[in-house]
């Protein structure tokens, strides 16, 4: 136990650390932020961790990269809430909490089964944010609007 | 500012775009019965290409360049399966630019036409993407609006019908939110315009929901009906007792304003008896025409900018 709990906590020299993920998601913030398989650098992941606020969390610790703050944004599609903080030489340079992008591609498939992105063609999907609370996203293609569930079961 | 821009949404319009292709259209009207006489698109190609059939649209976009002295090709819905066997519409969109200058696409699919626009290196006019967009039919409604009834303020605009899946009222309610209107939404309940669309216009124009038009016919100038599908409904009774008390009747004409222009996306089924042509309220034929002037002057704008 005790061990786990400084892997959990060990600080980083250099690098992003994204805490306060809703519990379950830290690997779809992977995916969001095209991390996977061997990217060279240490990653550390932590889910189901007890956390004051959320109750739990899963929280990700990626060394000696410095996410920019736009692609760390389309995180708050499915991590609303999660904060991140840049780490230089074992001290937090800057600290924020991601906020949803005016418009993003991808992460998320449209709800419309008539939509040309869910056709043969090769096209991302793209939404444009029309409202952020609450979360509204409209297509960029077929312009239909979805919000609440819809877009959570609609994570690619 | 106009030169090869993309008629792909109404949305992507602002009122005064709209107004003057409204205004444009008008000067269209006496060439679209004899043809333009300067014939100023002549060394153009408009391709049209029709992956669903549209008839009345597809003529209506040919006649409109043939007036304005432009070349035609294209395809349509029965072609469309051969010509393209599998084809990505963006490799279709990438073919057909290189032997025209504008391509209208009419698509089953919704967005088809935004994605064919970020494609072709020449302008893309949308005819209608299934259930989505079709601006020049809003164009030629609010021409319609305009010309035969003088103007497209201080007006009283009923629309009736299948409010929940009928895509031309759903862009048109958008545009009409954009004058001075007050909008009166005649469905059945299972019908109603979807909440999104509503709240988006109630916060520009007045509108008030309605079961019966019984309660509003006598104050309208407009009254714009579209047909009751019966794939909308499971059962062919409920169809008959619900799409029937949708029907315009004569009765209702005797209540309504002598200046009331009654309008229809076409084609009609019983929503609008055949007595009721010859009304002189009844315009819809009067608006089916109006396509072409209208689609006239969008590809004038569009090809040479003027
Ligand atoms: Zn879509």
């Amino acid at each position: 136990m005790e061990k786990e709990k400084t892997l959990k906590i060990e600080k980083i020299k250099k690098g992003t650390v994204i805490d306060h993920i809703p519990v379950g998601r830290a690997l779809k913030v992977l995916k969001i932020l095209n991390i996977e398989g061997d990217i060279g650098q240490t990653v550390s992941i932590a889910i189901h961790v007890k956390s004051q606020k959320l109750g739990l969390k899963d929280v990700i610790k990626i060394e000696e990269r410095i996410l920019d703050s736009s692609e760390l944004n389309k995180i708050a599609l499915i991590a609303g809430g999660a904060t991140i903080s840049i780490v230089e030489d074992y001290d937090i340079v800057n600290k924020f909490e991601v906020e949803i992008p005016n418009e993003f591609s991808g992460i998320i498939k449209c709800s419309n089964p008539k939509c040309i992105t869910n056709s043969n063609e090769r096209v991302k999907s793209r939404f444009v944010t029309v409202s952020k609370k609450p979360l509204i996203l409209k297509c960029h293609y077929c312009e239909r609007e979805m919000e609440g569930e819809e877009i959570e079961e609609n994570i690619i | 500012m106009w030169l090869n821009k993309d008629i792909v949404s109404i949305g992507d319009f602002s009122k005064e775009e709209i107004l003057e292709v409204l205004e444009r259209s008008e000067n269209m009207v006496s060439y679209a019965k004899t043809g333009h006489p300067e014939k100023p698109l002549r060394d153009k190609i408009v391709a049209t290409l029709f992956f669903e059939p549209s008839t009345r649209t597809r003529l209506s976009f040919e006649s409109a360049a043939m007036r304005m002295g432009a070349g035609i090709l294209g395809f349509g819905a029965l072609e469309s399966t051969s010509v393209v066997k599998g084809e990505t519409l963006i490799d279709t969109v990438r073919i057909v630019e290189s032997y025209s200058d504008v391509i209208v696409i009419r698509h089953p699919m919704e967005g088809a036409a935004r994605l064919a626009s970020e494609f072709a290196q020449v302008p893309v006019i949308n005819a209608g993407d299934g259930a989505g967009q079709h601006p020049t039919q809003t164009l030629l409604d609010l021409f319609t609006i305009k010309r035969e009834l003088g103007k497209l303020d201080n007006i009283c605009v009923g629309i009736m019908g299948d409010l929940k899946y009928g895509r031309t009222v759903h862009s048109l309610s958008k545009a009409l939110s954009l004058f001075k209107i007050d909008l009166h939404l005649i469905s059945p309940e299972t019908l109603k315009m979807p909440k999104h669309i509503l709240k988006d216009i109630s916060t520009k124009i007045k509108v008030q929901e309605h079961e019966d038009l019984e309660e509003i016919v006598q104050d309208l100038d407009v009254l714009y009906v579209t047909r009751i599908q019966k794939e909308r409904f499971p059962d062919p009774e409920e169809y008959k007792k619900v799409a029937g008390s949708y029907y315009l009747k004569t009765s209702h004409l005797q209540k309504a304003k002598k200046s009331l222009i009654i309008m229809h996306p076409l084609p009609r089924v019983d929503e609008i008896p055949v007595e009721i042509d010859n009304y002189p309220q009844a315009r819809y034929f009067k608006q089916a025409a109006y396509g072409v002037p209208v689609r006239m002057a969008i590809l004038d704008l569009i090809l040479r900018g003027e």
